[in-house]
């Protein structure tokens, strides 16, 4: 009777389980998108928040582009310029002043219009010290908002930033700044909605609630319908938008989700239209198998190792350049990483902004181990122990290795390497505690400037302990007051290539972005920020 | 039995401030910050921040402010998400970790239960061996790995069942809560057959069957009163460390549960949320083990006499 008892209850539970089942099949959410042009789309993390002035990541990014819009945004085919809130620029023969005009039927999601004065509002509070903005840099080319955001002013009238009328903003700059248009599209210069901040708390602190679903205004092609935490984000169409009539999707969903295996396997079950990566074990397998779900583009990023200039064995140039030398990077890109990345010679990205820095060097061990001994470690004979750092990552870990293998093969040279937990690897590497550090970098615009002014003489982001003031006076002199494009790039060359004679860093790639997209995703070429804009994005299955 | 639970609720209060004496300067301790960040932070905005979330005043005064906070049931507000309050995102996260919690205690309870009484009644023979060799790998197959496999199976070979969510789709709950159940119910199999064992081979079993019951009124209802001891005291634990330890299968799921803020607080250094979650999984861990002694005393009149006895 006891086993009769057992039996039936496993039938049951069996039974139960195939009931539920059954209702598996059907339509995926993909396809149901697809009907009503619902975007489902893979976001990484949890967002932070959605507060433009608040946050720095990708995820929320993504979110943020769907509810709010600056005063320009860019074609994601050409990254050119096109109009956002401002319909029309003036920009003064010096370089200087801008002139915007903004468009009359811009409107908030309650309905009052987007004006000037929000702009200049908007940008006060992004820039009040109080509010810990961390993208407050991207104002600095506006004359003395490096000033007010470091609180040497607190009077924002001095700031840059004039209101002609209602719909017109005046923009006054230190020097003349080619990619300042570019800024005006990131979303720490986006506009926020005054009286709906003022309602939910001090609009310049954080822990306010006015970016809840219900309490959110925003001025962009979408608005906020949902936000479960950890599960979903929602926004739907704004039919109030200035330019509703050419958005297409209904709606995008956005979903939370932070590891990629998971990631892939919703794809693969119809759960996403567009994921944010793909593990890299899986690139081969679909490169294989089903190449049109697959995209590989450049992306404007690199990934260097750092040198501590003061650990004595590595403050000899032709130390830092034999080890830089002496690395296999084809092997590492085919290899390793696999991901279609570029082998990196340079700093830069190649065609940053039509800017190509040119190889600084070459994949050559014999010129390598002749700079070593040259240095006075001949076949790695006397080279002091070594550690290289990186955060703890299958990825780091692996090409840590590779490079591990490459310098001993081919200079002598045993490097141990160390890998610590994230906050305690910037923790290192911000107090110099480091001999060699695993670093990477994302351009915030795309300019040469976003990945050479880093390197000036105790910038924030430099941690190496490199200096030369050659370099400083071609980064912060030369190539913002030069007159045309041509003199400028030739500027940032020069200063590149002092760069790479000195070493401080050494380039391993240029990135990649791997990701999965479905066929019926239209309207989202690749470019070298991995930015869509929603608004000419559709959804078209295939018949 | 009042007295007895009034005993251990009073010896919990200074289980629970140790745990958060040392749970906060721990964190603090910790290299890297909570407003660490990959690119370079200006000072000027550090010290906001720190002034903002009051990590610029002395360590002690920090300490004493927030047990304040605390005694008046606010953990603060998480440093990672500024427009959230701990409590909240525990609250959000906490009904579907529960759920989670408890399926998977129920399946490991009533099947775990199943295997080793089963197991019990033959010993050493091939009715013993298998189900005992499967809790084996049950115990031994991590989570990790099972999730995956449960969902290349039956998620995307056969494709019965959702592959990822948490109460969208019918059926999305089965998966994560068998993943989240076969380590248990393992441990339960292998609990309940020592128990069974032991009370099957007791004098008051041998009348039961001299009285010529029938043996499933002997298994059932003499056996297994005294067999599951060892499972209540298991279960109550177990049920505070399903809620804790949910975080992986949280993850491959992508279920929305308290499991994956736990884990990622620490690596944030988001320092009340580290807190919150903490002293939270503490109080549950306590209140279950107190419900587990009480379920004990309850189903062993030995105890239950010595307790009386106390009292009286």
């Amino acid at each position: 009777m006891s086993f009769r008892k057992i039996h039936a209850l496993l039938v049951l539970g069996l039974s139960c389980a195939l009931a539920l089942s059954a209702c598996g099949g059907g339509e995926t959410r993909v396809e149901a998108g697809d009907r009503e042009q619902i975007l489902h789309w893979g976001n990484g993390a949890e967002p932070q928040e959605l507060d433009p002035h608040i946050v720095t990541g990708v995820p929320e990014h993504h979110i943020i582009i769907a509810l709010l819009e600056g005063l320009v945004l860019k074609d994601p085919a050409t990254l050119e310029i096109i109009p956002g809130v401002a319909e029309r620029w003036e920009i003064s023969a010096d370089g200087l002043i801008y002139t915007f005009h903004l468009r009359a039927d811009a409107r908030w999601s309650n309905g009052d219009p987007v004006t000037a004065g929000d702009f200049a509002w908007s940008w006060r509070r992004a820039l009040t010290p109080s509010l810990g903005n961390l993208y407050a840099y991207m104002y600095f080319p506006i004359r003395n908002a490096e000033a007010f955001a470091t609180g040497k002013i607190d009077d924002f009238d001095q700031v840059g930033v004039e209101v002609l009328d209602e719909h017109t903003l005046r923009v006054t700059l230190n020097h003349p700044t080619p990619y300042f248009l570019q800024l005006l599209d990131h979303y720490s210069m986006f506009p926020v909605h005054r009286a709906t901040l003022e309602k939910h708390g001090d609009p310049f602190q954080r822990g306010s609630d006015w970016t809840r679903a219900g309490n959110f205004v925003g001025n962009g092609p979408f608005v906020l319908a949902e936000w479960q935490l950890n599960k979903v984000v929602a926004v739907d169409k704004n039919p109030g938008y200035w330019d509703a009539e050419r958005v297409r999707l209904n709606g995008i969903r956005y979903y939370p989700v932070e590891n990629v295996s998971t990631e892939e396997r919703m794809f693969r079950a119809g759960q996403l239209h567009v994921t944010g990566s793909i593990p890299p074990d899986k690139i081969a397998v679909y490169r294989k198998e089903s190449p049109e779900l697959l995209r590989t583009e450049p992306y404007l990023g690199n990934y260097f190792y750092r040198f501590n200039l003061d650990v004595p064995q590595l403050a000899d140039p032709r130390v830092r350049r034999a080890l830089a030398m002496s690395i296999d990077r084809e092997q590492i890109v085919e290899h390793v990483t696999q991901g279609g990345q570029i082998p990196a010679y340079a700093f830069t990205p190649p065609d940053t902004l039509g800017y190509t820095a040119p190889p600084a060097f070459a994949h050559d061990p014999e010129a390598a181990r002749a700079l070593l001994a040259e240095a006075g470690y001949p076949g790695g004979q006397g080279f002091p122990p070594t550690e290289l750092l990186y955060n703890t990552s299958e990825g780091h870990r692996k090409l840590a290795v590779a490079i591990q293998q490459m310098w001993k093969r081919e200079l002598g040279i045993e490097i141990t390497l160390n890998n610590q937990d994230w906050k305690v690897y910037l923790d290192s590497v911000n107090n110099g505690n480091y001999q060699i550090a695993r670093a990477g970098w994302i351009g915030d615009y795309v300019d040469p400037n976003s990945f050479l002014d880093m390197w000036v003489t105790d910038g924030g982001n430099n941690r190496t302990g490199w200096s030369d003031p050659r370099y400083d006076q071609l980064v912060l002199e030369c190539a913002p007051r030069a007159p045309d494009r041509e003199r400028r790039y030739r500027c940032f060359q020069e200063a590149e290539a002092l760069l790479m004679e000195a070493m401080p860093i050494i380039p391993v790639y240029f990135a990649t972005r791997n990701y999965l997209t479905r066929p019926s995703v239209r309207g989202m070429p690749p470019n070298l920020l991995g930015y869509p804009l929603f608004k000419q994005i559709h959804l078209q299955a295939a018949d | 039995m009042p007295r007895f639970i009034l005993h251990r609720l009073l010896q919990a209060l200074p289980v629970l401030l140790v745990v958060v004496t040392a749970t906060f300067f721990l964190v603090r301790l910790a290299p890297g910050g909570p407003f660490s960040d990959e690119k370079a932070v200006p000072a000027e905005v550090q010290r906001a921040l720190e002034a903002r979330y009051r990590l610029d005043q002395p360590l002690a005064s920090q300490y004493l402010s927030y047990l304040g906070d605390l005694v008046r049931g606010d953990f603060g507000p998480s440093f990672r998400y500024p427009g959230r309050s701990v409590d909240e995102m525990i609250f959000a996260g906490l009904p579907t970790t529960a759920e989670l919690g408890l399926y998977a205690l129920l399946i490991s309870l009533v099947l775990g239960t199943a295997a080793g009484v089963v197991a019990a009644l033959r010993p050493n023979s091939a009715q013993d061996y298998l189900p005992m060799s499967a809790a084996m790998i049950g115990i031994c197959l991590p989570s990790f790995l099972l999730g995956p496999l449960l969902i290349l199976v039956f998620g995307i070979w056969l494709d019965w069942m959702p592959v990822s969510g948490w109460g969208n789709v019918p059926g999305d709950k089965i998966l994560p809560a068998l993943t989240l159940a076969s380590g248990y119910t393992a441990y339960v199999a292998r609990l309940s057959r020592g128990g069974m064992l032991e009370v099957l081979s007791q004098d008051y079993i041998r009348t039961a069957r001299a009285k010529g019951l029938p043996e499933w009124i002997v298994v059932l209802k003499h056996g297994l009163r005294g067999g599951l001891i060892p499972v209540v005291a298991f279960a109550g634990p177990a049920f505070a460390g399903l809620l804790s330890g949910s975080f992986v299968v949280e993850t491959i799921f992508q279920i929305p549960g308290l499991g994956r803020f736990y884990v990622q607080a620490a690596f944030n250094r988001d320092y009340t949320m580290i807190m919150g979650t903490t002293i939270f999984f503490a109080v549950l861990i306590v209140a279950f083990n107190l419900l587990a002694d009480i379920a004990a005393v309850w189903l062993n009149p030995r105890l239950r006499h010595q307790y009386r006895k106390r009292a009286s």
